[in-house]
């Protein structure tokens, strides 16, 4: 069989699955794939992520970590079911590197903090199976782990166990790795992410969270990317945003790629200053 | 002619070195405590010594006293190198009181301990009995005859007052006995009466147990010491179920479920799970003693087996059976509850954190992490305004990373800055937001700080802030970075 033979099989089981899973009340989402911007990145990824799944999201420098917590979490909270609780499990070193978790940036972002359950811990061995785990609890939202650098307990393996517990309990996981050179690719998709130039405000002050991201592996379609996406907190939802040139710098393989997102249409950009 | 060296043991009293403890080699040679190093030297060539560590000490009699707990709960500490046990009701467990006294003599001998135990209606009657005449079982009500002829000493009055005595003929704690009380308290205190009636089993004195007495208990005895994992999981299996049948009875469940297991040496190791909804199914108490033996990083070291092992809940709640929701939203909440103790148990509560808010604006006081279990969520206020970026940063550090800065004008916000050695140029800022100190907190060098929202050209976003108003409260400001944002 070839490869598009197995896709297409696969894909089918994919569905038989969903459907067998969508008398089951405790998992929602199984199969089921959410928009994230409406716009070029569904498309690049079939019409929207996953649920259910791996995904994983590499920043693109250590000092992207913060953007990367920051849509890892709006991630979730497009994949999450309302009101479902999440979990973030972070290892004792990405609170060195970039500081703790602060209940009011979460709220910030469109994250009432009480939904919030806080793993910390020292190893990433325990860190991976603390995440199993809490991936394998089906009343969960979506799961955050944390991992930082290239620790040995993390490999092919140990991913796909994630990607078996999200895959039975219908719960997604987002493994975020910061300070990491990649390697093990057991997850469905696997994002870089950089923190964007955001649209301005008025008197010059920065504007709504932007991220510029690529898609580095997708299981199922070939990767993509740069795009450069707004978080709309209010909407839960994130929004393509005008790319100039200059900000592909970190990027430069990827640009001639694929065309800059087109602007949202009709939506006021400015706003007053609070 | 002696086989070895006699041993003493010696503490610093005043500048000397003085006799605290010796062993039966030297209380033959009639050294006693309180002789000087140097006089006892002076007596018998090359006593073994050693210096007395009081430490070391208590952790043995400790260990000693957790051990005894197999004997009843009711285990207290008494005095230096002695221990209380409250028997009311258990000594039958053991085929009577000769046969516990005996069997317990006979195992802390093993361990290389020497006892001198005694046991009588009144704790206090029991202590000196236990110094006078070790080994001696009075029976109900005996007290007041048994100890007549001991010794005034051993009421544990003070040396004055025990002196005193001695001097007035007052020998024997029968000479005391037959006194009129009145008398004896206005010359020797109320003290004294209180401890005639505390000996002769008059009044009883209470004593206070170091542990907490479980609401419900169960335990496994073992003549043959397991020491099997497999076996032990399957005993506690037993008492898990012995326990929740005990909680069902009452119609509670238990909150902390200690695991306690007795090693045939006298090594004694303690397990608590806690739960965070009152719980009785066996089930799910296997399930979480099993993560944290998991996660023991010493495991369980059975050694020669354990010849006991106990499962005891403390904290028990009142228990609503579960009704069965056809919702699924009391299966959910379940779930969760479910992994938030099995991770405590792994990984330890304090691992497993939820945000609480506080009541102040000052950033890094704004919340408190707090252990899942111990805390139930509060929600949260937060006042956004639709289509406004985030004001509060994703990550804070705490504390904050001194910057240096450069502002075009000393009060303006900041045009770059060098953090972690890397120099950042501010493409854009909004500012300031300034955050004044509690002033009922402040000290004097609690100083306003002015926070700037900054995005640096390569689109990272930082909030700095500068510490005192420059012109009144410094003029060299201070730069620092607070968090950052997503």
């Amino acid at each position: 069989m070839g490869t598009a033979g197995r896709v297409t099989v696969d894909a089918l089981r994919r569905q038989v699955a969903a459907i067998e899973r969508a008398g089951d009340g405790t998992r929602p989402l199984a199969g089921r794939r959410l928009p994230v911007d409406h716009g070029p990145v569904d498309a690049a990824i079939g019409g929207g992520l996953a649920a259910g799944v791996l995904h994983e999201i590499l920043p693109a420098a250590v000092a992207d970590s913060a953007a990367a917590g920051g849509f890892a979490l709006a991630l979730s909270l497009c994949l999450a079911p309302a009101e479902r609780p999440l979990v973030w499990i972070r290892a004792a070193a990405a609170v060195r590197e970039s500081g703790e978790l602060h209940p009011d940036g979460l709220a910030a972002l469109g994250l009432d903090p009480a939904r919030l359950i806080l793993v910390r811990l020292g190893d990433a061995a325990s860190i991976l199976r603390a995440g199993v785990e809490v991936a394998r609890c089906a009343a969960l939202g979506a799961v955050i782990v944390e991992l930082y650098g290239d620790p040995k307990a993390l490999d092919l393996t140990s991913e796909r166990r994630l990607m078996l517990a999200a895959e039975q309990s219908g719960v997604s996981v987002i493994l975020l790795r910061p300070g990491a050179k990649a390697a093990p690719g057991g997850a469905e998709t696997r994002w870089r992410l950089a923190s964007g130039q955001t649209q301005p405000l008025p008197m010059n002050a920065p504007g709504r969270p932007a991220f510029d991201l690529t898609l580095l592996r997708h299981r199922h379609g070939p990767p993509g990317g740069p795009w450069r996406l707004e978080w709309n907190r209010d909407a839960k939802r994130f929004e393509p945003l005008h790319f100039a040139t200059e900000t592909l710098r970190r990027d430069p393989d990827a640009l001639p790629r694929v065309e800059p997102a087109a602007p949202a249409a009709g939506r006021a950009l400015w706003r007053h200053a609070g | 002619m002696p086989a070895e060296a006699p041993l003493l043991i010696t503490e610093k009293v005043k500048g000397a070195l003085v006799i605290a403890a010796r062993d039966p080699a030297a209380i033959r040679l009639g050294l006693a405590p309180g002789l000087t190093l140097a006089e006892a030297r002076a007596r018998i060539a090359d006593p073994a010594v050693a210096e007395a560590d009081p430490a070391a000490d208590a952790a043995l009699l400790e260990r000693i006293a957790d051990w005894c707990d197999r004997y009843t709960p009711l285990v207290a500490l008494d005095g230096p190198g002695g221990l209380m046990l409250d028997l009311t009701g258990v000594a039958h467990l053991f085929g009577g009181e000769a046969a516990m006294l005996e069997d317990c003599l006979k195992r802390l001998n093993t361990f290389g301990i020497s006892a001198r135990i005694a046991i009588a209606g009144s704790a206090d009657a029991a202590r000196a009995l236990a110094r006078a005449r070790p080994g001696s079982i009075v029976p109900p009500g005996g007290e007041a005859l048994a100890v007549r002829d001991l010794p005034v000493t051993l009421l544990g009055l003070d040396a004055a007052r025990s002196l005193a005595l001695t001097r007035a003929g007052l020998k024997t704690i029968g000479d005391l006995i037959d006194r009129p009380r009145a008398p004896l308290a206005a010359r020797f205190g109320a003290e004294c009466v209180d401890r005639i009636a505390g000996l002769t089993g008059l009044v009883h004195h209470p004593i206070s147990p170091r542990r907490l007495v479980p609401v419900a208990l169960a335990e496994r005895i073992f003549f043959e010491p397991v020491s099997r994992t497999e076996d032990i999981e399957a005993t506690l299996a037993g008492l898990a179920l012995d326990v929740a049948r005990l909680l069902e009875k009452r119609g509670e469940g238990g909150r902390r479920f200690e695991a306690v297991f007795y090693r045939v040496d006298g090594f004694v190791r303690r397990i608590v799970v806690t739960t965070s909804r009152p719980n009785r199914d066996a089930k799910a108490l296997i399930r979480l003693f099993r993560e944290k033996l998991d996660a023991l990083s010493d495991p369980l070291e059975a050694g020669f087996g354990f010849d006991l092992v106990r499962l005891g809940t403390f904290a028990t709640e009142p228990f609503d059976e579960i009704e069965t929701s056809l919702d699924g939203r009391a299966r959910d909440e379940d779930a969760l509850t479910d992994l938030v103790d099995r991770l405590g148990a792994r990984f330890g509560p304090e691992h497993v954190l939820r945000f609480v808010p506080e009541d102040t604006h000052i950033p890094e006081r704004r919340a408190r992490a707090v252990p899942v279990l111990a805390a139930p969520a509060v929600r949260w206020q937060a006042d956004l305004v639709a289509g406004e970026p985030p004001l509060r940063p994703l990550s804070l550090f705490n504390p904050p990373e001194p910057i240096e800065a450069l502002a075009e004008v000393p009060d303006g916000p900041p045009l770059r800055f060098r953090w972690r050695r890397v120099l950042h140029r501010v493409a854009r800022a909004e500012g300031p937001e300034r955050i004044a100190p509690e002033w009922w907190r402040m000290s004097d060098d609690t100083l306003d700080r002015d926070y700037y929202r900054v995005e640096d050209q390569e689109g990272r976003r930082f909030w700095l802030y500068r510490e005192g108003l420059y012109g009144q409260e410094t003029t060299n400001p201070r730069w620092y970075l607070h968090g950052l944002f997503a």
